[in-house]
C-alpha cells in the first residue's frame, strides 16, 4: 500500500508542474478560508489581466505568459508548499497576498533567485533595495498607508490633530502591527493620542474593542484589518453610531463586499486607496472584448471591477511592466528572474505610460532605483456612497510623510541585515 | 505465507520482549532505516523536503509527544499548540542570544523550557480530570499564544512581531535559514524523530511508562498499588512537552523559517495533533507517524492530483480535498475507532495466518 501512494504521489507531483515554458507568474491565490472572499477577487483580476495580454497582444514581447494558479488558504505552511511546488517551473515573480507568507519568503528568494513582489503589503522595509534586494513593494506600503491617512486627518483639521484622539484597530498579526510604530512616530509629532486595539484573527468577535471604542469616543478610527474583519469592524461602528467618515480603513480594508454587509450604515467610510476604482478606464473595454466576452475570465468574471479585482489587477500591470524593462534591458523576450529584477529597478512608469495601457492616473507614478524598491509611496482616500454602491476618489494622490516613514525603514531594515548577516549593497 | 515465522526461536527473555518479536518485521524496521537514512537524502529535493517529508517528521515527533500524554497517561491536553510556541519562541531567542553554540543544543534546550512550561501548566491535572482537565490545557495553549503576541521581547522587538530564523550550521552545513540544503533539512528532523521515537518506545515499556498506563486506566487503583500520581502526571506533562517543544523548533527553525505565534501555533495546531493521534490511534508509537502521515501527506496528495492531474479550478479542489479528508477521518474512526495503528496491527495478524486462518 505504501509503495503504491508513493507511487501516486510521484505520479501527482509529475503532472503538478507545468511545461517549461514561456513566461512564468505563479498566482499563490487563496479562494478558501476566512479571506477567501477577498483573495478571490485579487486571483481574478492578477489572471485576467494577463489573460489579456496574450489574447490581445500574444503575450509581453511575443513570450506568452503562464499563471500556474496555487492555493494557499491565507496559510503560511500551504505557502511553502506552493513555493516550492512552483519554484522550479521556471517561476520569475511571486505576488503571495500575504504578509505572513510573505515574511517566509523574503529569505528565501535570495537564495533561490526569484523576485518577489509585495505592493501594498509584506514587509516595510523592504523599500531599501540596499538590504533587500530581491524584494519590491511599491507603489505604497504600510508606513505610507499610515502617515496618507494622518495627512488627510491634517487637511481635514487644518493641519493640527493635537490633543485628538485616534484609535488603531488593527489585525492582531504581523499585518496589523506594522503601521504601530510609524503612527506612534506621528502621534508624538503631531500631538495626538494613539489607542491600539488588536483584534485576534479572522476577526469576528470584536464586541469588546468596539465597546471601548463607544466608552473612550476618539474621534477617528483607523483600521487595518483583512477579510471578515472588516465587514464585522463595520458593521460594530454602525451599531454604535460611529461617524463613519471619521473611520479611515487601510487599502484592504476598502473593497465592496467589506461595506456592503453593513447597508447604508456605511454610508461615509473611507479607506486608503493606491489604485483607481471602478470601470471608467479603457482597458475595461479590451478586457471585455477579448477577457470577458469569449468566456476566458478567471472563474467566470464575477468579480470584474471591484476594488479588489482592480488592485489584482494592478499587480499583474506592475509586473507586466516590469517584464516588459527587463526585456528590453537584456535584449531577449525571454527573460531569467535575474533580468526581471533589473526590469524592477529600473521601472518607470509614468502617468504618460498608464495612459497607453488604458488605465489614466490608475496608479501613482512608479519610478524604481537600486536603493528605492517602493516607490513614491503616494496614495489617495476612497470614499464609500452607500446609495450608488460604489467608492468616490475623495483626494488626488497624496506623499506620505517621507521625514518620519525614511528613518523607520533605515532602522527595520538595519535590523533585518544585522539579524540575517546581510552587508548592504552599494548603489 | 507472508510472515514465515518457521525457525524463527527465541531463547532468551531479552529476544522475546524485544520491539518486533517478529523477524519479517524487523527486517522491514531494519530496511526502512536504510532507506531513510541511506538513499532519501541522496534523491530528496527542495519539493520533497519541504512540503513533504520535513513536516511529516516534525509532526510526528509533536504527535509522539502528545501521544505519550494523551493515549499513555491518559490526560487530555488541548495546548498542543502553545507548547510548540514555546518551543519555537526558546531556540529563536537561544539562537539569537548565543549564536556560537551548535542549533542542536539549542533546539534540545528548547524542549526542556517546554518541559518546565509544560509541568507547571500540568499542575492542575492533579485536580481536575478529562474534559476539565482540556479546559485548562485549553487556557494554556491561549495564554502562551498571547503571551508571545504581547511581550516584545519574546520576538526581538522586531516591527511585525514576527520571528525568522537566521542561518546556523551542523557541522559545517546549514541546518537553518534560508541556504538550507533539503537533505541537511531532512537529516536532522530524520535523526531527531528516530531517537524521540526509540526514546519514547523505551520510556513506555519501562517502569515510567508501566506508571502512566496504571494512572490512565484508573488512577486510584494505581495510587493504592503504589504509583505516585504526582510525579507519574507530571513527568508525562515534562516528557510530552519536551518532544512537542522540540518539534515546535523545529517546526519554526528548521521548516517553516518564519513565523508568527497566531498563525502557526494557534488552536488549529492543538487540534490537528490531536486528530493525528487519534486517527493513528491512541497509546501507539507506530499510530503516532501513522496518523501524521495521514494528516500532512493526504491534503498534500489530494491537491496535486485534484489541481495537478485533473486540472479542476484550486477552490474547488481545496473545498474537495476538506470534504475528503473529513469523510475519511469519519470512515477511518467507524471501521476502526482504535485508528489506523490497530488496523494494521489486524492487518498484520491476518497475514501471519494467511493463507490458513482459523
Amino acid at each position: 500500500m505504501k509503495t503504491k501512494l508513493t507511487a501516486l504521489v510521484v505520479a501527482g507531483i509529475m503532472a503538478a508542474a507545468p511545461a517549461m515554458a514561456d513566461l512564468v507568474v505563479p498566482n499563490l491565490s487563496y479562494r478558501t478560508g476566512p479571506y477567501g472572499a477577498n483573495g478571490t477577487q485579487y486571483a481574478d483580476g492578477f489572471n485576467d489581466y494577463f489573460t489579456l495580454l496574450n489574447e490581445r497582444d500574444g503575450g509581453i514581447g511575443g513570450e506568452r505568459i503562464q499563471v500556474p494558479e496555487c492555493e494557499t488558504a491565507y496559510n503560511t505552511e500551504k505557502g511553502v508548499e506552493c513555493y516550492e511546488a512552483t519554484k522550479d517551473t521556471g517561476a520569475l515573480v511571486y505576488n503571495p497576498l500575504s504578509t505572513g507568507i510573505t515574511y517566509q519568503l523574503i529569505p528565501k528568494v535570495a537564495v533561490d533567485k526569484k523576485v518577489l513582489y509585495t505592493p501594498g503589503y509584506g514587509r516595510t522595509s523592504a523599500k531599501n533595495g540596499r538590504v533587500f534586494e530581491w524584494v519590491f513593494n511599491a507603489p505604497a506600503n504600510y508606513w505610507d498607508g499610515a502617515s496618507v491617512a494622518v495627512k488627510h486627518l491634517l487637511d481635514e483639521n487644518n493641519g493640527s490633530l493635537e490633543g485628538k484622539k485616534i484609535a488603531l484597530v488593527y489585525h492582531n498579526s504581523a499585518y496589523g502591527k506594522e503601521p504601530i510604530r510609524t503612527l506612534q512616530d506621528l502621534a508624538e509629532k503631531h500631538g495626538f493620542t494613539l489607542t491600539e486595539l488588536p483584534v485576534e484573527a479572522p476577526g469576528q468577535e470584536q464586541k469588546s474593542q468596539w465597546l471601548q471604542i463607544r466608552r473612550d469616543r476618539p474621534d477617528y478610527v483607523i483600521m487595518y484589518g483583512w477579510g471578515v474583519m472588516n465587514q464585522v469592524a463595520i458593521q460594530e461602528a454602525a451599531n454604535i453610531r460611529f461617524p463613519m467618515e471619521n473611520f479611515i480603513g487601510i487599502w484592504w480594508a476598502g473593497s465592496e463586499i467589506d461595506v456592503r454587509p453593513a447597508g447604508a450604515g456605511a454610508d461615509g467610510y473611507k479607506s486608503v486607496t493606491f489604485n483607481g476604482v471602478g470601470m471608467d478606464y479603457p482597458l475595461y473595454d479590451d478586457l471585455k472584448t477579448h477577457v470577458i466576452d469569449p468566456g476566458k475570465a478567471s472563474q467566470g468574471g464575477q468579480h470584474v471591477g471591484s476594488a479588489v479585482y482592480s488592485r489584482g489587477m494592478y499587480a499583474a500591470v506592475v509586473i507586466a511592466e516590469a517584464i516588459r524593462k527587463g526585456q528590453e534591458l537584456a535584449g531577449t523576450s525571454a527573460i531569467t528572474p535575474e533580468q526581471l529584477r533589473e526590469g524592477f529597478e529600473n521601472l518607470d512608469i509614468t502617468p504618460a505610460r498608464l495612459e497607453e495601457i488604458g488605465l489614466p492616473d490608475f496608479g501613482p507614478e512608479i519610478k524604481l532605483s537600486c536603493d528605492n524598491h517602493g516607490g513614491s509611496g503616494m496614495a489617495r482616500i476612497q470614499q464609500w456612497d452607500a446609495s450608488a454602491g460604489k467608492w468616490n476618489l475623495i483626494t488626488e494622490f497624496t506623499e506620505p510623510d517621507q521625514e518620519v516613514v525614511q528613518p523607520l525603514i533605515e532602522e527595520d531594515s538595519q535590523a533585518y541585515a544585522t539579524e540575517a548577516g546581510i552587508t548592504p549593497r552599494d548603489c | 505465507m507472508i510472515y514465515r515465522e518457521a525457525g524463527d526461536f527465541k531463547t532468551s527473555y531479552r529476544d522475546d520482549s524485544q520491539t518486533f518479536p517478529i523477524r519479517l518485521d524487523r527486517w522491514g524496521y531494519y530496511a526502512v532505516l536504510a532507506i531513510a537514512f541511506g538513499i532519501i537524502p541522496f534523491v530528496i529535493n527542495d519539493y520533497w523536503a519541504n512540503a513533504v517529508l520535513v513536516p511529516f517528521l516534525i509532526y510526528a515527533i509533536a504527535a509522539l509527544g502528545l501521544n505519550i500524554l494523551t493515549g499513555y497517561a491518559g490526560q487530555v491536553s488541548l495546548g498542543t499548540g502553545g507548547f510548540m510556541a514555546v518551543g519555537a519562541y526558546s531556540v529563536y531567542k537561544l539562537m539569537t542570544s548565543f549564536p556560537e553554540i551548535s542549533i542542536l543544543v539549542h533546539i534540545l534546550l528548547a524542549g526542556g523550557i517546554t518541559a518546565v512550561a509544560g509541568v507547571l501548566f500540568g499542575l492542575p491535572s492533579l485536580r481536575i480530570k478529562g474534559f476539565y482537565l482540556a479546559v485548562a490545557t485549553l487556557a494554556a495553549q491561549f495564554f502562551l499564544v498571547w503571551l508571545f503576541n504581547k511581550v516584545p521581547w519574546f520576538y526581538n522587538y522586531s516591527a511585525s512581531g514576527q520571528i525568522t530564523a537566521p542561518t546556523r550550521t551542523v557541522l559545517g552545513h546549514a541546518v537553518t535559514g534560508p541556504a538550507t540544503s533539503a537533505p541537511a533539512k531532512y537529516l536532522v528532523c530524520l535523526v531527531l524523530a528516530f531517537l524521540l521515537a526509540w526514546l519514547a518506545r523505551n520510556l513506555t515499556r519501562g517502569t515510567l511508562g508501566r506508571k502512566w498506563m496504571a494512572i490512565r486506566d484508573m488512577d486510584i487503583a494505581a495510587e493504592i498499588i503504589g504509583v505516585d500520581p504526582l510525579r507519574a502526571k507530571l513527568s508525562a506533562f515534562a516528557v510530552s512537552s519536551f518532544f512537542i517543544g522540540i518539534a515546535g523548533a523545529l517546526l519554526f527553525a528548521v521548516y517553516l523559517g518564519a513565523a508568527e505565534v497566531g498563525e502557526a501555533f494557534g488552536i488549529n495546531k492543538s487540534f490537528l495533533v490531536l486528530f493525528m493521534i487519534i486517527i493513528g490511534g491512541l497509546g501507539s508509537i507506530f499510530g503516532s507517524f501513522a496518523g501524521a502521515a495521514f494528516m500532512v501527506l493526504l491534503p498534500v496528495l489530494l491537491k496535486n492530483v485534484l489541481v495537478g492531474s485533473f486540472g479542476w479550478p484550486t477552490d474547488l479542489a481545496a473545498h474537495i480535498e476538506l470534504m475528503i479528508v473529513g469523510a475519511l477521518i469519519v470512515t477511518f474512526l467507524i471501521v476502526e475507532p482504535h485508528g489506523l495503528a490497530r488496523l494494521w496491527a489486524l492487518t498484520k495478524e491476518k497475514l501471519r495466518l494467511w493463507p490458513f486462518p482459523h
